[in-house]
């Protein structure tokens, strides 16, 4: 810093932040307003807030053990009906294991995955997005032209092919899914950074003397981050569906670990004696991803309504 | 001019479809092991001597350029490699199982059309009504359920509760039926054959309804939301200051022009339900091509894996590109 440096700059960092910080906090208030006008989304919300809880404290709320069951009290069916237990609500599985139990188990897996796969798609895709449409160049063309590949294979058959050669498991599955997954994030931030880039406070902050990868973080990225915050949950939702089909195929996450895409495909062997074996762990599919869209959906509608045409 | 244009757009494809073929042929390096030992399956009854052989039959003792080279060399061909498990060309083990996937996706094209196209309309027509409302949460259900899970639903409750339709298989065993196009509908219509035309309908429901609810729902969505923006329109207010009936404003002017980008949706549909549907002949035993990708996987049949994404991402390309020059036909403001 040289001592000709222009006064708002000896004022110092201090001052932005209290004004960032500030900005910050009526936007949350904004967000938290909007919400509240909007009883659906901030219900999804709470349904997705449940369920990471239940994830979370899976040790805590349940009694039975997920992985290991009583042979003699295979498929006892669901409370309700006949022959039914409370201590055994949803009914148990082939191999005598409460079905609650693993479905609360099960939420780990699908929140997991499901985060984690999102979670690497936006920092790649925001990162090589911010860089790719700030200095375009042949940076640009060569991951845009290797984004369009990615975009030439359907989402499932890339997954299950990168599965096949990678083999099953925890890790390969979130690999599989963010190497395609990234790309949406990619196309969304490069083309807002291209729009940004030539504004005034970028030229500003330019003149000012900031870096470029300063600009790309501190000036950029702040206008961009709510859509990508919006398309992570959209995004979301799918992730679980893609874990959950892999995992049915007996691609992904491998029993005894309970997985609700394993749980339904291990109960299609017993539709005609156990119905509830497949049809719970996938009604906690349908529930959480519901809950996850029409939260996303919401933000959407309120924090980027642009991103509504698709 | 219009030829040009879609001469050029043809000629886009062109690279991505050389840039897929590198990207599968990576897919097996990415594989640990051997690939003489992954294509040779578990079989252990082979000798050293004749692995050499194999080896120099695959070229794998060349560098990987040079590989890469013959297989694209191949694959322009229409040579997808060997399959050892089946002891077949990959090339015709898929083209065997085409026929079924393109009738279950006519079926599932079908039955989404036939819920989708009014239920948009509908919708838009009377916006905010129960119908819409009911109708675009049914929607949102359709868009958050996991396909595999509708299946194994519709089985319980038609095949196993009511019996009425079938859960597996694509025409009964009683039924006698002479192939001609190896799709099943089709060819029991071309030889008369009605007892087979019903057992073939019967087996394509539950798979149609399952992949179609799914199309059904985002096909829904977008027709809607085209639709509301269309009917909001000058060219709408004029057709009803004319005095046009309801009927033919919404019929005539303002579906044509919803219809769109619905035509895109629908044609990016087609690309994934052709290329990309394992799931749903899993959970009805449909011998299409999905099924055969998942046993292949199951088998470690690594030339049928890899010739079959290569296929997929080809037809998925190919419908993208039709839908694109369908799209100027639609819309002539549009060029390429």
């Amino acid at each position: 810093m040289t001592a000709h440096a222009p006064p708002r700059v000896t004022r110092g960092w201090d001052y932005t932040l209290r004004i960032r910080l500030r900005l910050w906090w009526r936007a949350i208030a904004e967000l938290g307003y909007e919400l509240w006008q909007r009883p659906f989304v901030l219900l999804g919300g709470l349904v997705v807030a449940g369920f990471i809880l239940a994830a979370i404290f899976a040790d805590q709320i349940t009694i039975h053990n997920p992985t290991r069951g009583t042979l003699l009290l295979r498929f006892e069916p669901p409370a309700w009906e006949a022959g039914g237990e409370w201590k055994y609500p949803f009914g148990t599985d082939d191999q005598g294991r409460d079905l609650l139990t693993r479905i609360i188990y099960g939420t780990r897996v699908s929140l997991a995955v499901g985060l984690l796969s999102v979670g690497i798609s936006v920092l790649v895709g925001t990162a090589l997005g911010a860089l790719a449409g700030y200095y375009r160049g042949w940076l640009d063309e060569i991951l845009s032209r290797f984004a369009e590949l990615l975009l030439a294979f359907p989402f499932l058959i890339f997954a299950i092919g990168v599965m096949a050669f990678l083999g099953p498991g925890f890790v390969n599955l979130v690999m599989a899914l963010a190497f395609k997954g990234w790309v949406e994030f990619f196309r969304l931030v490069r083309g807002e950074v291209l729009a940004e880039r030539t504004k005034e406070y970028v030229d500003g902050a330019r003149v000012a003397g900031q870096g470029n990868l300063a600009i790309i973080v501190s000036e950029i990225l702040p206008n961009v981050i709510q859509s990508v915050f919006v398309l992570g949950t959209l995004r979301l939702g799918y992730m679980i569906i893609m874990e959950a089909s892999l995992s049915f195929l007996g691609l992904g996450i491998q029993p005894p670990t309970p997985a609700w895409g394993s749980m339904v495909a291990s109960g299609r062997d017993y539709l005609l004696k156990a119905w509830w074996v497949s049809t719970f762990p996938g009604l906690a599919i349908l529930w959480l991803v519901v809950a996850i869209n029409i939260f996303g959906e919401g933000l959407r509608d309120i924090l980027d309504p642009r991103l509504k045409i698709e | 001019m219009k030829a040009v244009k879609i001469l050029e757009r043809v000629l886009t494809t062109l690279p991505i479809m050389f840039g897929v073929a590198i990207i599968v042929f990576f897919f097996i390096r990415l594989t640990p092991g051997d690939p003489v030992d992954i294509m040779l399956g578990r079989s252990a009854a082979v000798t050293q001597r004749e692995i050499d052989q194999l080896r120099h039959q695959f070229h794998l003792d060349e560098p990987l350029h040079v590989q890469l080279g013959y297989f694209l060399a191949d694959a322009a061909r229409g040579n997808l490699g060997y399959s050892y498990i089946r002891n077949k060309p990959v090339v015709d083990l898929l083209a065997e199982r085409l026929p079924a996937t393109i009738e279950l996706t006519i079926g599932a094209l079908f039955i989404s059309l036939i819920i989708a196209l009014p239920i948009g309309i509908l919708s838009a027509v009377r916006q905010n009504s129960l119908l819409d409302r009911l109708s675009m949460a049914g929607a949102f259900l359709g868009i958050s359920m996991p396909g595999f899970w509708l299946g194994i639903v519709l089985i319980l409750f038609f095949a196993v509760y009511l019996q009425m339709l079938p859960a597996q298989g694509r025409i009964s065993y009683e039924v006698q039926l002479q192939e001609i196009t190896g799709m099943y509908v089709i060819d029991s219509i071309l030889t008369r054959n009605l007892p087979a035309l019903i057992s073939s309908l019967k087996h394509l429901a539950l798979p149609s309804i399952t992949l179609g609810a799914g199309v059904a729902a985002i096909i829904a969505r977008v027709l809607r939301s085209s639709m509301l923006e269309v009917l909001r329109s000058d060219y709408i207010k004029l057709a009803r200051a004319k005095g046009a009936t309801e009927w033919d404003v919404v019929m005539k002017h303002a579906l044509r022009n919803a219809l769109i980008p619905t035509v895109t949706v629908v044609g990016l549909q087609v690309g994934v339900l052709l290329g990309g549907n394992m799931i749903v002949p899993t959970v009805f035993s449909w011998p299409g091509l999905g099924r055969l990708v998942v046993d292949a996987i199951f088998n470690r049949d690594f030339p049928l894996i890899q010739g079959a994404v290569m296929i997929y991402a080809i037809t998925f390309v190919l419908t993208n590109l039709v839908v694109d020059i369908m799209y100027t036909y639609l819309n002539p403001k549009i060029t390429l």
